[in-house]
């Protein structure tokens, strides 16, 4: 028989192994999936993780993909680490991404034609604002009103999703568009395009200001008092109280920031990689930050490597798609496998399994 | 001839790290009041779970009437005649005592046939109590009452009782004893868990020691002194905290008609609470728990802003100051409870430092924490305060209570308060730390600090404090002299004969 024992004090060594043994869960039960779906297994994993780094044919495309994936994840998953520490629970990260980019497009389509290089600038304090904006609706009504961020949070998605609909046919809708829905091409906007910044790499304004908040996040957290009452928010509620730090302030700091980082995110997306507001401008980020924030365990370095790791299934599974033809749905069961093992092998951070009876 | 109840024989137990219980034998005679005396933490608790069915023991044997007795359940262990009142009661507020108590029940008679057996049997063991009535209506000495009924209904052979004594004035242990006497002349054996060792001496026809899961003596109270015990008990001599008699000074902290709604369903809102704070002295606050203390000390620490009325401090009205507002003038205080409104259990000790020492020791300058200055001033709590950990980085989960206890109240000491307010600074907290807690408390006093001690605790506040007074129902006793006061008149003022004493005069 096995039996769980709860540890004296939380693992630190488990807390560090955990993800790494559901990624190798992962593969193993990914692999098998795709053995069910008459693949060979180990050609399926190779294509996934390994091929798009290090085949000859494919990594000249799929290396910079990597980054530009990875760098929207990222910022977001950074924004909501600090509420997900503070037992703030943004779930709608998703919906702050949106407004972000319909922020930052509406700027840059006003000034058009004008050509300035302050155009650019600009784009980045509306996408931030738009997040930001989106965020308090959220921390607003739970500082007043006490209602649930995260139904809240989660619903405005929705509600994001319906404004960007209503924008990419109407107000954003390119006047030279032949009819068609969507706005114009932010990349042939010289002033608002957001380029790369070294050509190949995938590298763009977003992937750079990425990792400047890792680094601005890894500070914060160990250095500033700002980090500390975060984390001691979560830890201990009513010794956070005690030590005299404002529960209202607290929700509005760490809604405000992951609503203005996942906006940054949607503004890069939308003058960069995707170009144009369209219906189906987002694309999941906001919801698969969550699992990067988890899988990083909530740590800024731990971020960025998750981040990488969960772009490269999005780029792997593209190439599966190719190769082998497997279904969409079935990378996206990848990252939904992810998330479930780490949360299963969290487990062995506060209990340990002992064999035999009693 | 002397007949045995329930024979323990090597009972040991171990938990991961820690030997709860180590080859532990003795025996319950029939009708016996037997004392289980230990600290926190000597392994009673353990001890009784295993007679309740609670915990098996890794080795060891119990026999019952001479009989092998392994109860795998309560519920097994309340077939074979053994009931049992813990100290942390289980009673749903919101329903009446009757349902409370069917609910208890393997078997529940219909509300009324048990409402009318509730009645009788309190009325026999002389425990007045309404079954209609709902629980959270109760006094915490009522609710005692409920889980001592639940049991007697049982027709118990063995009642285990775990540190009843603790919540109770001293009226309604007076009450309680004659109940528990009254049923051991009927014949049922008790086993009374406690570390008071004057109630043990009263009560008890024999005791067993526990010391570090281990069993030290088994003797005879009434021939043993208090001293003895208390030796027993704790492997050591205690020396007792000396109090230095010295004149109390000018008023630093004035509480004027304070009233205050509590958060919770079932809290105590305080009314018109008004008293002063001199320079120099220890003014204890007692009562019962649940009377008003943890809302005495939201409305004094600050994390809880009063509604009416005011609080002075060296004549300035600060009222409306947050906790952080209140620490900046010198106004410290240390919570109940110690895990996760004190300190926060993953946190380690070096960052326990920043909830409350952050501006009197200056650790953040721009907002950036000097995590060097932090570390430094936990290292002189660790070190001036004894607290025994393997490092500051520790977390304060991981200290024993009376060692995280030690460290909390060392925290606010060494910020040199001038006044201090502290609620329940010994609870669950070992005679040794205890005692040094109370000595720091009498030192502090002495350099001219004014503290409020709120405490359950009646020795402790009759030990330290200057001047007295009670919390009953929210509203304050009179403050009198801790000298002048006997026991009884503190059982009167903690049950609330203010009224009395208004009505008499």
């Amino acid at each position: 028989m096995f039996k769980l024992e709860k540890r004296p004090q939380q693992s630190q060594k488990w807390i560090y192994l955990s993800p790494f043994l559901a990624v190798v869960i992962t593969m193993i039960s990914g692999g098998i999936l795709f053995a069910i779906l008459g693949e060979n297994p180990f050609e399926a994993i190779r294509i996934i993780f390994w091929d798009p780094l290090f085949d000859p044919n494919f990594a000249s495309y799929s290396r910079p993909q990597l980054l530009v994936k990875a760098g929207p994840l990222i910022l977001i998953a950074i924004g909501l680490s600090f509420g997900f520490k503070a037992g703030v629970w943004n779930i709608g990260a998703e919906g702050q991404y949106i407004m972000g980019a319909i922020f930052g497009a509406s700027l840059a389509l006003a000034f058009y034609p004008m050509e300035s290089k302050l155009i650019f600038p600009l784009m980045i304090i509306a996408g931030a604002l738009g997040g930001f904006l989106w965020g308090m609706i959220p921390a607003f009504l739970k500082a007043k009103l006490n209602t649930n961020e995260i139904l809240v949070s989660l619903m405005l998605v929705y509600v994001a999703e319906s404004i960007l609909a209503s924008v990419s046919q109407g107000l954003l809708k390119n006047p030279d568009g032949y009819g068609f829905p969507g706005s114009r091409n932010l990349q042939k906007y010289e002033s608002a395009a957001n380029v790369e910044i070294i050509s190949n790499s995938g590298m763009h304004w977003g992937v750079l200001f990425a990792f400047i908040t890792v680094i601005f996040s890894y500070i914060v957290l160990t250095r500033h008092i700002q980090g500390f009452n975060i984390q001691l928010t979560g830890e201990a509620p009513r010794a956070a109280k005690f030590s005299g730090v404002n529960p209202t302030a607290n929700i509005v700091f760490c809604l405000g920031i992951s609503g203005a980082l996942a906006g940054l995110a949607g503004m890069f997306e939308v003058a960069g990689p995707s170009g144009q507001i369209t219906i189906e401008f987002n694309s999941g980020y906001g919801f698969t930050a969550i699992i990067v924030a988890f899988l990083g365990r909530l740590h800024p370095i731990g971020i960025l490597l998750s981040g990488l790791l969960i772009a490269l299934t999005y780029i792997g599974g593209e190439l599966a798609q190719l190769m082998l033809g497997l279904p969409g749905a079935s990378i996206q069961l990848f990252q939904g496998m992810l998330l479930f093992f780490l949360l299963a092998t969290d487990l062995f951070a506060n209990y340990r399994v002992k064999i035999g009876t009693n | 001839m002397i007949k045995k109840l329930l024979k323990l024989d090597g009972i040991s137990k171990s938990y991961p790290g820690v030997i709860a219980n180590s080859n532990i034998s003795f025996d319950i005679n029939v009708g016996e009041v037997h004392a289980l005396l230990g600290e926190n933490g000597a392994g009673k608790s353990t001890l009784v779970k295993i007679i309740y069915g609670l915990v098996k023991p890794d080795s060891g044997n119990l026999l019952l009437n001479g009989a092998p007795f392994k109860p795998g359940t309560p519920s097994e262990a309340r077939k074979a005649g053994i009931a049992m009142v813990f100290q942390h009661f289980s009673l749903f507020e919101a329903l009446s005592v009757a349902e409370n108590i069917s609910l208890g029940m393997d078997n529940p008679p219909n509300q009324k046939d048990l409402g009318e057996k509730i009645t009788s049997v309190s009325e026999s063991y002389g425990l007045p109590l309404d079954p209609a009535k709902t629980v959270g209506a109760l006094s915490v000495g009522e609710r005692q009452r409920v889980e001592i009924i639940r049991c007697l209904l049982q027709n118990p052979k063995l009642l285990v009782m775990d540190e009843p004594t603790s919540v109770l004035t001293p009226q309604e242990v007076d009450i309680l004893f004659k109940t528990l006497l009254k049923l051991k002349s009927e014949g049922t054996s008790i086993l009374y868990i406690s570390h008071k060792l004057e109630e043990i001496r009263k009560l008890c026809d024999t005791a067993t020691i526990l010391r570090l899961g281990k069993k030290v003596d088994t003797c005879t109270p009434k021939n043993t002194s208090t001293k003895k015990l208390a030796e027993m008990m704790v492997g050591s001599s205690i020396k007792a905290p000396k109090k230095l008699n010295k004149p109390a000074g000018r008023i630093l902290l004035k509480i004027e008609n304070v009233c205050s709604l509590s958060k919770s369903q079932f809290g105590t809102p305080l009314t018109n609470i008004e008293f002063d704070l001199k320079q120099g002295e220890i003014l204890g606050i007692g009562g019962v728990a649940g009377n008003g203390q943890d809302e005495l000390f939201a409305v004094l620490s600050g994390e809880q802003i009063s509604q009416k009325g005011s609080i002075s401090f060296n004549e300035s009205n600060i009222t409306k100051f947050t906790p952080n507002q209140r620490r900046e003038i010198g106004l410290l205080s240390a919570p109940e409870e110690r895990l996760g409104h004190a300190a926060a259990p993953n946190m380690s000790l070096i960052e326990n430092i920043l909830i409350t020492a952050e501006q009197s020791q200056d650790l953040v300058s721009n907002g950036f924490i000097d995590w060097k200055k932090s570390k430094e001033f936990a290292e002189k709590v660790i070190k001036e305060f004894d607290v025994r950990t393997p490092s500051s980085k520790n977390t304060a989960g991981s200290l024993s209570g009376g060692n995280l206890q030690k460290f909390v109240i060392g925290r606010e000491i060494l910020q040199n308060p001038t006044v201090f307010i502290v609620n329940q600074p010994t609870w669950g907290v070992d005679a040794a730390a205890a005692s040094s807690i109370r000595q720091a408390l009498l030192t502090l006093s002495e350099s001219g600090a004014a503290i409020l001690v709120i405490s359950q605790d009646l020795d402790e506040l009759l030990e330290i404090s200057d001047r007295f007074a009670a919390l009953n129902e929210g509203t304050l006793s009179q403050i009198k002299k801790t000298a002048d006061l006997s026991f009884e008149q503190i059982g009167l003022m903690m049950g609330g004969a203010k009224d009395l004493e208004a009505r008499n005069v």
